[in-house]
């Protein structure tokens, strides 16, 4: 949109909604610039980021004074508001609708139980705290009913999420369900390893997103190795 | 094939829904699902979601969970008065960022005081742990006060002047303690001021009709009683404590 100015985006890059936000920016080529606020630095928690949002939460979007907090709400914005392709977030009520059923899932589905799995398998041993294994049995449990969800509901026998293109739903998705570090038991942990349908989907998705994906994941590639190197056998 | 609409009243999406169509007037085939009874894990509903949750809409051959999706769509689809869902841009965001937002606090939170102050109690005949109780009325409270520090202020509704699909998912989220005995409005003025008004635009008698279920809660001893308790609510009880 020529003569428009770029938005600002408030990412931590940990953060799974933050690196979905990028990938969006960066694939489809918003002018955009980013400001870093470190979770682990507490910068969400400055006077000043509070009063941008009292939520003291990641992403935020700026646009030119207007300011707009909750991943879903950003990227559906970005996608009217820029003109993205239609796949991403489709007009026909139809195939939109499959879209908001994704993003609205997402919150107490893929998304809560993701989290709990990095927050036990990589944050709580990079802390050096010590992990609960009978809740993270249950944990685990949870994730696969997710993802048995993710595959017998949405997947199916489709390209992707939502039909036959990629779109919001698997942008925020596979940010979800990245290859994590290694397990304590010193195996590397993809929760996708004994879903081969859910392997390729996430494949697709990657090869789809190119450049934006790994640019969006280097941080989370460093935790990884950084954690790797330390369980390595000497 | 007319409208279909799988609904339980004890389910706060399913009210919003319900509302939505009745307010515009949408056609619709009111199709019962008792959670009380286990009736989303029978092999009738099954047919209909994989997920086992209320609300479905079911259109033709379409079908469709999550209430979210469910007011976008019927909203896009029967050309529902702008304001509920506006075309304008950064309007519809805000919209969007408080239906993202509640997923994971007022409704979380309002849930979990639903169940230990309307279910659990029914089901184990015992009060839940004050220790347990305290925290789910401080995270609602909580939630209440970033609802009315951030999304409502000082305006008359979420986003402005007029009512939207923000102030419809709301209000039925704020009513589910309601019907528990806990007032959440008392104390809470401009909250209470909120509520007439969403109220006035839904229509009191059609807002009530929809309530009537929740606010009838503690009922839910009797029905156990006479229904007996199904398996699966025995679980998640079991999961809820562990």
């Amino acid at each position: 949109m020529a003569g428009r100015q770029a938005v600002k985006a408030y990412l931590d890059l940990v953060s799974q909604a933050c690196r979905a936000m990028l990938i969006f920016l960066k694939h489809n080529k918003i002018p955009h610039t980013v400001e870093n606020i470190a979770i682990r630095k507490g910068q969400h928690k400055t006077p000043a980021f509070t009063k941008l949002n009292p939520m003291q939460k990641l992403p935020v979007l700026e646009d030119n004074g207007f300011v707009l907090t909750e991943s879903d709400a950003i990227l559906k914005y970005l996608a009217t508001a820029y003109n993205v392709p239609d796949h991403w977030y489709p007009k026909l009520p139809e195939k939109r609708a499959r879209v908001d059923e994704y993003t609205a899932w997402n919150h107490t589905n893929t998304h809560i139980n993701t989290s709990s799995i990095f927050l036990h398998e990589v944050l709580l041993p990079c802390m050096g705290q010590p992990t609960n294994p009978e809740n993270f049995e249950k944990v685990l449990a949870d994730l696969d009913g997710t993802l048995d969800k993710l595959e017998n509901m949405f997947l199916k026998n489709q390209p992707f999420l939502c039909g036959d293109d990629i779109s919001l739903a698997d942008l925020l998705a596979v940010c979800e369900l990245i290859p994590t570090c290694l397990s304590s038991h010193g195996l590397e942990m993809d929760i996708l390893k004994d879903r081969p349908k859910l392997l390729s989907w996430r494949n697709r998705v990657q090869s789809a997103l190119s450049d934006s994906f790994d640019e969006a994941h280097s941080v989370v590639y460093q935790i990884r190795e950084k954690f790797t190197a330390k369980l390595s056998p000497c | 094939m007319p409208l279909e609409l799988y609904l339980d009243l004890h389910s706060q999406p399913c009210r919003s829904v319900l509302l939505f169509a009745q307010i515009n007037k949408i056609p619709f085939e009111f199709k019962a699902v008792d959670l009380s009874a286990g009736e989303q894990y029978g092999e009738e509903f099954g047919k209909v979601s994989i997920i086992r949750k209320v609300p479905v809409l079911k259109d033709g051959d379409f079908i469709l969970t999550e209430s979210i999706a469910i007011l976008q769509y019927l909203a896009a689809k029967h050309h529902t008065p702008d304001n509920w869902y506006p075309t304008d841009l950064q309007k519809r965001a805000r919209v969007d960022e408080f239906l993202s937002w509640q997923h994971t606090n007022i409704r979380t939170h309002g849930s979990k005081v639903f169940w230990f102050r309307g279910v659990m109690p029914a089901v184990t005949g015992v009060p839940v742990p004050k220790e347990k109780m305290d925290a789910a009325v401080e995270d609602l409270n909580a939630s209440l006060k970033t609802f009315e520090d951030k999304f409502l202020q000082s305006r008359p509704f979420i986003i402005g002047d007029k009512i939207s699909l923000a102030d419809l998912v709301a209000i039925v989220e704020i009513m589910q303690p309601v019907g528990t005995g806990l007032d959440v409005f008392q104390g809470r003025p401009a909250l209470s001021a909120w509520r007439d008004r969403v109220k006035k635009e839904i229509g009191v008698e059609v807002f009530d009709e929809a309530h009537k279920v929740i606010m009838n809660v503690d009922t839910l001893a009797q029905t156990f009683e006479n229904k007996g308790l199904p398996e699966f609510l025995k679980l998640k009880i079991q999961r809820m404590f562990n």
